[in-house]
């Protein structure tokens, strides 16, 4: 019995074009992504629902924290907002609110912040540390008067992707009313920069990275997310396939 | 003639003074046997996915964080296609297949150690005696396994010092540990099971131990293969397919 190197290429091979081959089956397709239902079910049921994400002391802080995604949205409508210094940038706050808002940087400035040192973890496998300073996404919830239909808050964002598609990202209300769920508008005590998401981004502290959703131009409160863009709840859901819950 | 399981297997079976050369005898269990067959097909889904996975960011840092401008530990190229799942760069679909094999194979472990207290697999088979410890025994099973001579007659149906340090450790230790690792790297377990990143000193730490431990795997892997080929791969193949196994005479 010899097994050379050979054999053994082509056998992992054979194994993994099968493996490749059930992919495209629809129905196994379907359980193998639902594993995400099971992730978020037990996560859920293993922490309390206002269980905090570390948070890490000054010395922790990466020396530079990597920006991903898109660099500089670049379209007419956010360099005109940049060149203002976004004095013209306004955040939409409506979907299934009773009183929608309009609120501008300095408004957001005269909120209520909440500062914490936290780790960023792409889905990538990288982490970075940075300390993020903004509004808890709860007072503004509770300023608009979120309706009781409401089910999931959606983050609309300034940067279209590759494809011309806007970005776009979805949380549920567990995390919406989360302590640590802040709207940041400063990353190691400065301001946001370009790269980082100026003038305001997500965090979301107890998922990874492509949830925390940059550029925010407005936030929706919805019972549903199927009718919005492709259905998934965020554009990395919609055109790549991530989890929607990404705790994981 | 083939012993009933329930009561004569492992080490009883092999104190008995009728086990002769050529005797086939009940050697594996159903759960030892069943549990070995998913795990090793749930081991390659994870391990080839974990390949693809990494793939995504080639490098691995020590402590809580760690990204490009970081350093690395270690630096690789990307793992080639024909040991990644799928064979194309998809970090999406390595993930889907990873994170649904990895609860199934968690799960898995976990009534089969449950499994094995009960029906005294683990008291019987693999927990060590004071004469497997002594310096002479354990270093006489070295001189064995080195000349590669294997027990024959009945004592071929127990495990010695080194087959029960390497079982142990695969399954207490490696197993385990490749899990909880896993797990740390996972931010709404940080939330949940916060000592996970006391025990492992931070994400990026358990990312390189769960790493580590995964080709620790693929090296009690080799050793395993090695081993079954040495011994007789038919008898041994068999013996963890079909529980049977023929009691191995002198060899030259």
């Amino acid at each position: 019995m010899t097994l050379t190197r050979r054999t053994l290429l082509l056998g992992a091979t054979a194994t993994l074009t099968g493996c490749d081959r059930l992919v495209r089956n629809e129905t196994f397709r379907e359980a193998l992504f639902s594993a995400e239902n099971f992730h978020k079910w037990s996560q859920r049921h293993l922490m309390v629902r206002d269980a905090m994400a570390r948070e890490f002391h000054p010395d922790q802080i990466s020396p530079i924290f990597r920006a991903n995604g898109t660099a500089n949205p670049n379209t007419p409508a956010y360099k005109a907002l940049w060149r203002s210094g976004f004095a013209d940038w306004r955040l939409s706050v409506r979907g299934l609110v009773e009183r929608p808002l309009s609120l501008s940087l300095a408004q957001l400035h005269a909120m209520p912040h909440r500062e914490q040192i936290t780790r960023h973890d792409c889905v990538e496998g990288w982490s970075a540390i940075g300390k993020w300073r903004g509004v808890p996404l709860r007072i503004l919830l509770e300023g608009a008067r979120l309706r009781s239909s409401a089910r999931y808050i959606v983050f609309h964002c300034a940067d279209t992707m590759g494809n011309g598609q806007p970005y776009y990202e979805s949380i549920d209300l567990d995390d919406a009313f989360h302590p640590q769920t802040i709207l940041a508008f400063a990353l190691n005590d400065r301001p946001l920069s370009v790269a980082n998401g100026a003038p305001l981004r997500a965090r979301v502290e107890r998922q990874l990275g492509y949830k925390q959703a940059k550029y925010l131009m407005g936030i929706e409160a919805v019972d549903t997310l199927s009718p919005i863009a492709g259905g998934k709840g965020g554009y990395w859901e919609d055109h790549a396939g991530y989890d929607w819950y990404a705790g994981i | 003639m083939v012993m009933d399981p329930d009561r004569e297997s492992g080490e009883k079976a092999a104190e008995k003074s009728d086990m002769r050369p050529g005797m086939l005898v009940r050697r594996h269990r159903l759960s030892t046997r069943l549990w070995h067959g998913f795990n090793a097909l749930l081991l390659y889904i994870l391990f080839t996915s974990g390949l693809g996975i990494f793939n995504a960011h080639p490098r691995l840092y020590w402590g809580q964080a760690g990204a490009n401008f970081d350093p690395a530990w270690l630096t690789l190229d990307r793992f080639p296609g024909w040991i990644t799942l799928p064979g194309h760069y998809s970090l999406t679909l390595s993930r889907h297949w990873h994170l649904a094999a990895a609860p199934i194979f968690a799960f898995a472990l976990l009534a089969y150690m449950l499994w094995s207290l009960g029906n005294g697999h683990i008291a019987r088979d693999l927990s060590l005696r004071r004469s497997d410890l002594s310096p002479r025994h354990i270093w006489q099973d070295v001189k064995d396994h080195a000349r590669l001579r294997f027990p024959t007659g009945a004592a071929a149906l127990r495990y010695n010092i080194l087959q029960k340090g390497s079982y142990i450790l695969v399954i207490f230790g490696l197993l385990p540990l490749i899990i909880l690792t896993g797990l740390t790297m996972s931010p709404g377990m940080n939330a949940a099971w916060p000592w996970l990143l006391d025990l492992f000193g931070g994400r990026q730490s358990a990312r390189s131990i769960h790493f580590l431990t995964a080709f620790s795997l693929i090296a009690f892997f080799l050793v395993h293969m090695a081993m079954v080929l040495l011994a007789g791969p038919f008898n041994e193949i068999r013996a963890i397919l079909t529980g049977r196994f023929r009691i191995p005479g002198h060899r030259p």
